[in-house]
């Protein structure tokens, strides 16, 4: 390589690396913004704002969904398996909620510690399964959650710090 | 290896061994994404939750691997001709932003699509989704830099500075499912790790990943033919290809 040549080189990967650090700053510095959603944990540590519109997210509890038999309303519990919130929600639900489901619900949290949501996705995994590889597991007296990979756990551990 | 790079920088001899190569690439893609996509979309099973909604992965996940590649070969390619002054790894880079572009496209569509069954919207500005959009504005930015300068030199140096520091986005978007919370799960399928899903699913997956890089190296060998012969028009050796062709 010629000096001239590896000059360049040099000025390359340093202006890159300049750039990278900055962009790396940045990000870091509006994790919390960049955060799609409020963990239980953090609306219990008082981080999120009351009657503002904010998501949160975790898995519906298992057997604290209740529907109203006369109108679209429903009640669940998002946990993280630390801390709960209670959500409220009047409207459709998407076909992959059910207990046990990761949800995104997008709302205002109430000073009485509910979350009022309007909106609520569901969340999966990254974990595929064909139904009859499913059903086998749960005769078994599996369930499919069981056989994740690590990766699958890693979200209760993002981004304690924000 | 040396003289063989060398040669590699040479547009005649470049024009002559791609002859020879991309026959192979197109009859490998096509037969490869043709048995990925009737395998995938036919007999592939459905998934346990999302039903045969699953099924978008087949072009989701190649078109997004895709994507992501061809930005960093653009870069790589935008650092060669920085540094070393060879030319045709510019026309490489040159033709392959649009099709980068397109298969970020791709992804995007193929996942707001997914994302209306599954989790009930087809856009959320979570990490991955908006680094993804950002990554499809750098290659507009990149094919609009190459068309605003009067003289080529000046565009190229341009668009390979934008590609070289615009390949920050790339560990971005990979990482952002981990880094931070987002609506998009984490990757279900990796270089490095078993795949999160039985064989008979992923196997199908892996033969269009493949199918579509295939699909890559025989559309960039054409299209920097074309480029070779449209920027060397004046060469000697293209005026008697042309010649000869008469």
């Amino acid at each position: 390589m010629t000096p001239k040549r590896k000059r360049k080189l040099t000025i390359i990967l340093g202006l890159v690396s300049l750039a990278a650090v900055a962009v790396g700053l940045t990000l870091y510095a509006l994790r919390a913004n960049i955060n799609l959603f409020f963990s239980p944990i953090q609306i219990a540590a008082g981080d999120a704002p009351f009657e503002r519109q904010i998501r949160a997210g975790g898995m519906v509890k298992e057997g604290t969904v209740s529907r109203n038999p006369d109108s679209l309303d429903v009640e669940f519990v998002v946990t993280d398996y630390v801390e709960d919130l209670e959500v409220r929600y009047s409207g459709i639900l998407p076909d992959l909620f059910r207990e046990g489901q990761g949800v995104v619900v997008v709302g205002e949290l109430q000073p009485s510690g509910e979350f009022r949501a309007d909106q609520v996705l569901a969340r999966h995994d990254e974990n595929y399964m064909p139904p009859e590889v499913a059903e086998a597991l749960e005769d078994a007296g599996y369930s499919p959650a069981d056989f994740k990979t690590e990766g699958s756990e890693s979200d209760s551990a993002k981004s304690e710090d924000s | 290896m040396w003289a063989f790079i060398h040669k590699l920088g040479s547009p005649k001899w470049f024009y002559g061994i791609s002859q020879r190569l991309q026959p192979w690439f197109w009859v490998v893609a096509l037969v490869l994404i043709a048995v990925g996509t009737v395998w995938g979309l036919a007999f592939a099973p459905a998934d346990y939750q999302q039903g045969n909604s699953f099924r978008i992965i087949y072009v989701h996940v190649p078109s997004a691997f895709l994507a992501q590649s061809i930005f960093v070969t653009m870069a790589v390619a935008g650092v060669i001709f920085m540094v070393w002054k060879i030319k045709i790894a510019d026309m490489a880079a040159a033709v392959m932003a649009p099709l980068g572009a397109a298969m970020t496209f791709i992804s995007l569509f193929s996942g707001a699509v997914w994302g209306v069954p599954t989790w009930g919207t087809w856009w959320m500005w979570d990490a991955r989704l908006t680094s993804m959009l950002i990554l499809l504005f750098l290659y507009l930015g990149v094919i609009a830099l190459r068309g605003a300068f009067a003289s080529r030199d000046s565009a190229s140096r341009a668009a390979s500075v934008l590609a070289m520091v615009g390949v920050i986005n790339i560990p971005i978007i990979k990482y952002s499912v981990d880094w931070w919370y987002t609506l998009h799960q984490p990757a279900s399928f990796t270089l490095t790790e078993r795949p999160a899903m039985p064989t008979e699913m992923w196997l199908p997956l892996l033969i269009m990943v493949v199918g579509f890089y295939c699909f890559f190296i025989a559309v960039t060998l054409l299209r920097t033919r074309t480029e070779i012969l449209r920027r060397e028009a004046n060469k000697r050796w293209v005026r008697e290809l042309a010649g000869e062709a008469n």
